[in-house]
């Protein structure tokens, strides 16, 4: 009864969302009001449908009515709740329907706060995310229903979630990541509305601001905890892979930064505002290639879910029609667009400008590297792999030039500024970053790579300059309290994303460079030695867990004696599927990680295990929370929160 | 030329300078990092129509079965070495390391090395499939003839 519920209210869903998508645009274009007025609780009523169709899932799941297909491939009875919540985007099926819900919830929560809007901009707003809407559910209802029943044969127990993914990484990862994706949407449905409405001019720029400013904070955050689970889960220590699907979530990150660095030179200076709309189709277009490329099955990876060609013929025809729509609206309505204002080149609208042909080209590389060996292999010329090497010396070699215009732009006044002013102090802080870096990587480490240093020096520079900055701006303010109030909200969104983004440099550098692996067979009390720690292998211990039994390598890390840590090593096989899994014992610390994994036992009784020790690992991360950080705190934005009433007289005026 | 269209010029200029930099590099760094696929006939008879075989040090990847039987580990150290078939030629894998968990015999699997000697691969990764539903496409579709021939091994006697 339950599943047909779920499927019944999809299929309501669907009707809203037909109608959301052609009532408030045929309203907007003929002007009747009366129809654009339908929007908002078509918007609402459409996500509460969907909600009620995803519970259904989920209390399937729950009860574990494995009569339902995908409960039962995906879950089963022994299986702790929070993963069988879990379970239901465990697979492809659920994993759409939970996209559903980001969709459906993102256009409810556009139709709710955006009273401010004119109406005709309104309507066609949530208009285009009625038509995205309908794209997905008619996907979910026609390819991938999560609630075809296997009757009157259903199984008594489930197949149970893939090991893989019984972790806590698992549970926040993917709808983070979806709330990133499908938030690029609604940058997307503004800027398909401007364009019908043909008025781009910076009040659109303002209103786009805060939602993608929040869309790519989810971005960041999934994306970052994407790669702390790889690390912590896949039990080989590696935090990127240059996968295909974490290209895919690259893509649309890369793009959206440069988006909404162009939406703040818009908003404040009214220039870029062609490239600006295109950057907005272009960053949902890519996380729909992202989808594409996930689900479709063209690719070899670790993600890769089970796969079927139609679902990606029809991720690909909708692809087709959303980018080919948004490109051909944009080819149409761009000659109209005209911009006002002038700069010189040394202006901070050059330092964006450049800002975003670095992330274009840093995009275009990584589509590069992820479509080729695809083009290769559909040509029939044998398949290929692009490995590491290729991404990570294309990223270093961009990483110079743009990390230190990271460290002028912000320096940089709107339309000129004189170099002489800047020549000074840029000079000072290169200095004093290179000193600083300097006493940092050779006072600690015996061999310090130039490229190392150069990187290092330059997340260093990051933060000098960023702190010069902040300086700057509140001297003249008097005191410095005084000077720290007066600045905005969004410049501090600023100070923490750069930040953010030295933290990840660094990180990302160190532990490359430094990281120390050493895979071992020790036998019981044997001690190995690894960069200053002592590792003692106590033996092997049985383990029991609710639903896997298996063993854990007991290990005391000592350092010059004292007891660091006793860490658990686990080897687990799963009750159902008898598969086996690494479950890497960590002892996490700011400035170095301890990583062990247990292998098997050796024929002459010893036990292999793999020890890491991997310097600055948990700064990128820490980097990517930073960041991400700094994409919500623009909701707290009065400029973006108070302009409700002020702006209700002109909608008044339009209507 | 009036000072603005100079600049445009400029601009355009530096533009495509930057590009054709950028192309090229990427061009070049793309040369050096491209990694083929073989199955194990493939390495052995040679690949596509003019039954091209890799030379010894060339960095490639190779997915096949492991066949049963075939893995050596060494008792000391974490050395390990194992057979690949897809069709009947059989390759050898070296590796030194921990074996992925889904590593298993009779499955496939994908490695990433170095030839270093005809038939004899040097690996420095080696990937499992996934889990039931998945296995690598590369496997996938090299094994899909094994269907209609008679595998060279016995699977029962374990060779």
């Amino acid at each position: 009864m339950i599943p047909e519920i779920g499927y019944f209210s999809l299929t309501l869903a669907m009707v809203l969302s037909v109608l959301l998508c052609i009532f408030p645009l045929w309203g907007a274009h003929t002007g009747n009001l009366r129809l654009m007025r339908a929007a908002p609780s078509l918007a609402v009523g459409q996500f509460a449908f969907v909600l009620i169709s995803f519970a259904a899932l989920i209390y399937a799941s729950l009860t574990d009515d494995f009569t339902v297909a995908y409960v039962a491939y995906h879950s089963s009875s022994t299986l702790p709740w929070y993963y069988k919540i879990t379970s239901t985007w465990g697979g492809h099926e659920g994993a759409i329907l939970l996209w559903l819900v980001m969709q459906a919830g993102w256009t409810a929560v556009v139709a709710m706060r955006s009273q401010s809007l004119p109406w005709i901009l309104r309507a066609r707003v949530l208009g285009v995310l009625g038509f995205l809407g309908v794209g997905f559910m008619l996907y979910t209802l026609l390819m991938s229903s999560p609630f075809e029943l296997l009757l009157p044969y259903y199984p008594v127990e489930g197949r149970d979630l893939n090991p893989l993914l019984q972790d806590p990484g698992m549970i926040i990862h993917p709808p983070l990541l979806y709330m990133g994706y499908v938030g690029l949407s609604v940058s997307f449905s503004f800027a398909i509305a401007a364009l019908l409405t043909g008025k781009l001019d910076n009040t659109w720029a303002k209103w786009s601001r805060p939602w993608t400013m929040t869309a790519w904070g989810f971005l960041t955050l999934g994306i970052t905890i994407g790669s702390w689970w790889a690390y912590a889960e896949l039990g080989w220590g590696g935090w990127w892979f240059w996968d295909p699907v974490e290209n895919a979530s690259l893509m649309p990150w890369l793009v959206a930064t440069a988006l909404l660095h162009s939406l703040s030179v818009t908003e404040k200076r009214g220039v870029f505002k062609s490239w600006t709309v295109l950057l907005a189709i272009a960053a949902f277009s890519f996380s729909l290639l992202g989808t594409f490329i996930v689900r479709s099955g063209i690719i070899v990876s670790v993600h890769a879910f089970a796969t079927d060609p139609d679902r990606g013929l029809f991720i690909l025809a909708f692809l087709a029609i959303v980018v080919g729509g948004g490109l051909a609206l944009y080819a149409l309505r761009v000659s109209e667009v005209k911009s006002e204002g002038r700069y010189k080149l040394v202006s901070r609208e050059v330092a964006l400008w450049l800002n975003n042909i670095f992330l274009v080209v840093a995009t275009l590389i990584v589509l590069l590297g992820t479509l080729l060996p695809m083009i290769h292999k559909e040509m029939g010329l044998g398949s290929i792999s692009i490995g590491e090497p290729f991404f990570n010396k294309m990223f270093a070699i961009l990483l110079v030039p743009f990390a230190i215009l990271m460290g002028i732009g912000p320096l940089l006044r709107w339309k000129q500024n004189k170099w002489a002013f800047l020549q000074n102090k840029l000079l000072l802080c290169a200095l004093a970053s290179i000193a600083v870096t300097s006493a940092w990587l050779f006072l600690g480490y015996d061999d310090v790579a130039p490229l190392t240093l150069l990187a290092t020096t330059l997340a260093v520079w990051i933060v000098f300059t960023t702190v010069l900055d902040i300086v700057d701006k509140t001297r003249v303010h008097g005191s410095l309290q005084n000077g720290l109030k007066r600045l905005s909200v969004s410049y501090w969104a600023m100070v923490l994303g750069h930040i953010g983004i030295a933290f990840v440099i660094a990180g990302v550098t160190l532990t490359s460079a430094y990281s120390v692996e050493r895979d071992v067979s020790m036998k019981p009390l044997e001690v190995v030695s690894l960069n200053q720690y002592d590792y003692r292998f106590e033996g092997v211990k049985d383990i029991r867990g609710p639903n896997y039994s298996g063993h854990a390598g007991v290990v005391t890390v000592l350092k010059e004696g004292d007891k660091v840590a006793r860490l658990y090593a686990e080897k687990r096989q799963y009750d159902i599927g008898m598969q086996f899994m690494t479950e890497a014992a960590i002892d996490a610390g700011f400035t170095r990680d301890l990583y062990l994994a247990l292998g098997e036992q050796l024929s002459n009784g010893g036990w292999s295990l793999r020890i890491y020790h991997k310097p600055y690992v948990r700064w990128m991360w820490l980097g990517g929370i930073l960041i991400s950080l700094a994409g919500f705190m623009i909701l707290g934005d009065k400029r973006y929160r108070n302009n409700k009433k002020r702006e209700q007289k002109n909608q008044s005026e339009v209507a | 030329m009036n000072p603005r269209r100079k600049k445009r010029l400029l601009a355009v200029t530096s533009v495509i300078f930057g590009l054709g930099a950028v192309v090229g590099l990427v061009l070049y760094a793309l040369q050096e990092n491209i990694n083929l696929f073989y199955t194990p006939s493939e390495l052995i008879e040679g690949k596509g129509p003019n039954l091209e075989k890799p030379f010894i040090g060339q960095k490639l990847r190779i997915g096949g079965m492991v066949v049963p039987g075939s893995v050596v580990r060494d008792e000391s150290s974490l050395e390990v070495s194992f057979k690949l078939t897809d069709t009947g030629p059989i390759v050898t894998i070296r590796y030194q390391g921990i074996l992925p968990d889904l590593f298993r015999e009779g499955q496939g699997i994908v490695a990433q090395g170095v030839l270093i000697e005809p038939d004899v691969i040097e690996a420095f990764e080696v990937l499992a499939k996934h889990d039931e539903e998945y296995m690598p496409a590369e496997v996938a579709e090299a094994v899909k003839g094994i269907k209609h021939e008679k595998p060279k091994y016995n699977l029962d006697s374990g060779n």
